[in-house]
């Protein structure tokens, strides 16, 4: 059991700092799908470990909003590039002036 | 006829508006348009005087009405006017003594470019001081009250490229305004207690109101006519308002704006009847300001300053009469009258010696004109021997009855006004010595001359009236004309006959003229004003205007400045700085808040993630603790 609460743990550092140091957007949108699987790992780790189904449900709600995420994202990310010619995040700054 | 009384103010005033809005080509001939509209004012106000005299006593008061000017609530005021038998006398004097002094400026101010404007503004000070003496109600007074300030303010400051003259003009109107707001606030409470300001009807019911509402209202009265007739404590604007021209001088420091505030307090007679304390207050300021003009007299070698203490002297004569009540009331009004020919006059005749003598009003510098300016001196004397009370001419005898009815009041009063007498003959007989008599102590380059005879004949006219004002009181004229207006006096007996009193008078006067003589008319008079170090402390003080300019500094003037200092450093300081201070704080708060916000999205990530940590952190700390 504790083997994959440790492999969860592990997909979201590895998520989480890649969200924090890449630049590339693509690669920023993967990070947080692995962040959000390493969640849902943990979901159902815990429900198998407390027999009841609640952590599953909660992994395929989980699923399904980072589905629709995916589509909305990725449009962003493309129509950003289309303007800008740039997948780089820090590219995308115009608020701040 | 006489619904057209408001002729006489509108006559003088079409003609000063005429004379302002019309342009360079008026010069010509704007003198004579203003004389004439004066002129006919004048003759207007006889024709309405001679229909008086025609009436029985009681139909001599008529009112008219223009329009109602307010009409709020209970609140009614009408535009009236009442032509009785006090305010008949006032106009004769004014429109009289006023178209004297038109035709005497003809010449004075023949070479002065802004001749037409000066006599537009005489034509307003006419038509604003006939409105205050024909108004029926406290707020009309209280218009020409404002108007003659005015039109004072305006004429004093006349030569306003002078700084001295315009420096005095604005003296003359703040003083003023310290009266006014005695005015003011009299009107306001007789609205209050009253709910009228009608003059009639105040008075009427002054006597029932009560000790305390009629001394208030005496008081703030008086406190207006200080302002006005620069009565002590409010004195300190007429010396200084001898910049103006000389004909300005005579007509309205002299003659009729300055006795507003005597005519003022025979008016409101039902007020001051009815207060014991108020009527002792005005005269107890007559007395005080009938001294203290006469020192100054005294001590001045300006010769317009000099009749200015004079002038104050003699309005203090008027004040004290005024606050003997009703047996005080026509003496008043009588040497108002007699002090308006006499005081003209001699203002015109200083006028015409300055004319002669390029301007320089110093009698230092003066000396032995009678020889040079003949009119000018005769005119001038029958002036000197009215103010001085010699028998026969007509300040001899307002004064003696004013003397006379003092002394029925109070031994002390009667002294006080006695010693007066003396210290006027005495001023007199040294301004005559100094101007008239004695060695030449000309400048070089003087050469006196008469004037011309369009500023003699008015000297001649005034000197005669000088001389034959005192006719009013032949048979107790002017004492039963004015009794239905200010009530009938009661007559204290005096513990000597009358006519000793008389004599005891003249002989006061004639000491303080021997006096006079034997210190100027027999030796040489100084060409210079000696030092101050140099002349008795009486003479300082004289010469200084007995400190009221350093009194006024260092009681109102020095800590009002203080206290506006300190407000506005407690508004710049206090105020101001806690404001500002806030803002800046908060502007800087949100320069320091700006920082974090760098617009990269991974910075806002790393925020949330350490703050999700965090929550975290806390999360375990209490659910392990």
């Amino acid at each position: 059991m504790n083997e994959y609460i440790t492999l969860s743990l592990i997909l979201f550092t590895i998520g989480a700092v890649g969200v924090l140091v890449r630049r590339n957007a693509i690669v920023v949108f993967m990070c947080i799908e692995l962040m959000l699987n390493a969640t849902n790992l943990a979901f159902v780790s815990f429900s198998r470990q407390h027999g009841n189904l609640d952590g599953q449900v909660a992994a395929f709600f989980v699923m399904v909003v980072a589905a629709a995420e995916v589509v909305v994202g990725l449009s962003i990310i493309v129509s950003i590039y289309r303007t800008r010619r740039s997948t780089s995040v820090d590219d995308a700054s115009l608020l701040k002036s | 006829m006489f619904d057209l009384q408001w002729l006489l103010i509108a006559i003088p005033l079409a003609s000063g508006a005429l004379l302002l809005i019309w342009g360079k080509e008026a010069d010509r001939f704007g003198h004579l348009i203003g004389t004439a509209a004066s002129a006919a004012s004048f003759l207007f106000g006889v024709v309405l005087f001679a229909a008086l005299l025609g009436k029985d006593a009681e139909a001599r008061s008529q009112s008219t009405s223009l329009f109602t000017w307010i009409d709020t609530g209970t609140f009614h005021v009408e535009m009236g006017f009442t032509f009785d038998q006090l305010s008949g006398l006032f106009v004769l004097l004014i429109t009289g003594v006023g178209t004297l002094i038109h035709v005497y400026s003809i010449g004075y101010m023949e070479h002065d470019p802004r001749r037409r404007r000066f006599f537009a503004y005489l034509n307003i000070f006419v038509a604003a001081m006939v409105t205050l003496v024909l108004a029926s109600d406290y707020l009309v007074l209280f218009l020409g009250w404002e108007g003659v300030g005015l039109a004072s303010y305006l004429l004093i400051g006349f030569w306003q490229h002078k700084p001295s003259a315009a420096a005095a003009a604005k003296k003359a109107f703040v003083v003023n305004r310290v009266g006014d707001i005695g005015m003011a606030l009299a009107i306001m409470l007789m609205f209050a207690q009253f709910g009228t300001s009608a003059i009639h009807a105040v008075n009427a019911a002054a006597p029932g109101a009560g000790d305390g509402v009629a001394t208030a209202l005496g008081l703030l009265l008086l406190l207006g006519a200080c302002g006005k007739s620069a009565q002590v404590p409010l004195q300190s604007w007429l010396l200084d308002a001898m910049e103006g021209p000389t004909p300005v001088s005579a007509l309205i420091h002299a003659a009729t704006m300055v006795t507003a505030g005597v005519y003022l307090v025979v008016r409101s007679g039902g007020v001051f009847d009815s207060s014991e304390a108020a009527r002792t207050a005005v005269m107890i300021v007559g007395l005080v300001t009938l001294l203290a003009g006469a020192w100054i007299g005294c001590a001045k070698d300006d010769i317009k300053k000099a009749l200015a203490g004079s002038t104050m002297s003699q309005i203090g004569y008027m004040m004290l009469a005024a606050g003997l009540g009703p047996a005080g009331y026509p003496f008043a009004i009588f040497h108002l009258i007699t002090h308006g020919f006499f005081k003209a006059n001699m203002f015109l005749g200083a006028g015409s010696v300055m004319h002669g003598m390029n301007d320089d009003v110093d009698m230092r510098h003066y000396g032995a004109l009678r020889k040079a300016m003949p009119i000018t001196f005769a005119t001038f004397a029958l002036g000197y021997l009215a103010i001085i009370g010699f028998p026969g001419f007509s300040g001899f005898w307002s004064k003696d009855k004013i003397i006379e009815t003092a002394f029925g009041e109070n031994l002390w009063v009667g002294l006080g006004a006695l010693l007066g007498a003396g210290v006027t003959a005495f001023y007199m007989t040294r301004l005559m010595m100094m101007t008239f008599f004695g060695d030449k102590r000309w400048k070089d380059d003087v050469h006196p001359h008469e004037s011309p005879k369009v500023m003699t004949y008015p000297l001649i006219a005034l000197g005669a009236l000088s001389l034959l004002g005192g006719l009013l009181l032949v048979g107790d004229w002017i004492v039963e004309w004015l009794e239905p207006v200010v009530g009938e006096g009661e007559h204290h007996e005096l513990a000597i006959p009358a006519i000793a009193l008389t004599g005891i008078i003249t002989l006061v006067a004639a000491s303080g003229v021997a006096l006079g003589y034997f210190t100027y008319g027999t030796k040489p008079i100084a060409a210079e004003t000696p030092a101050d170090s140099s002349v008795s402390v009486f003479t300082r003080a004289g010469r200084h205007e007995l400190y009221g300019n350093q009194i006024n500094d260092a009681v109102v003037v020095r800590p009002t400045t203080h206290l506006t200092r300190f407000l506005v450093w407690l508004d710049g300081k206090g105020i101001d700085g806690f404001v500002t201070g806030l803002a800046d704080r908060l502007g800087e708060t949100s320069q320091f808040l700006r920082k974090p916000q760098t617009g990269f999205v991974r910075s806002y990530a790393l925020t949330m993630f350490g703050g999700v940590a965090i929550l975290v952190l806390c999360l375990l700390a209490v659910t392990l603790a």
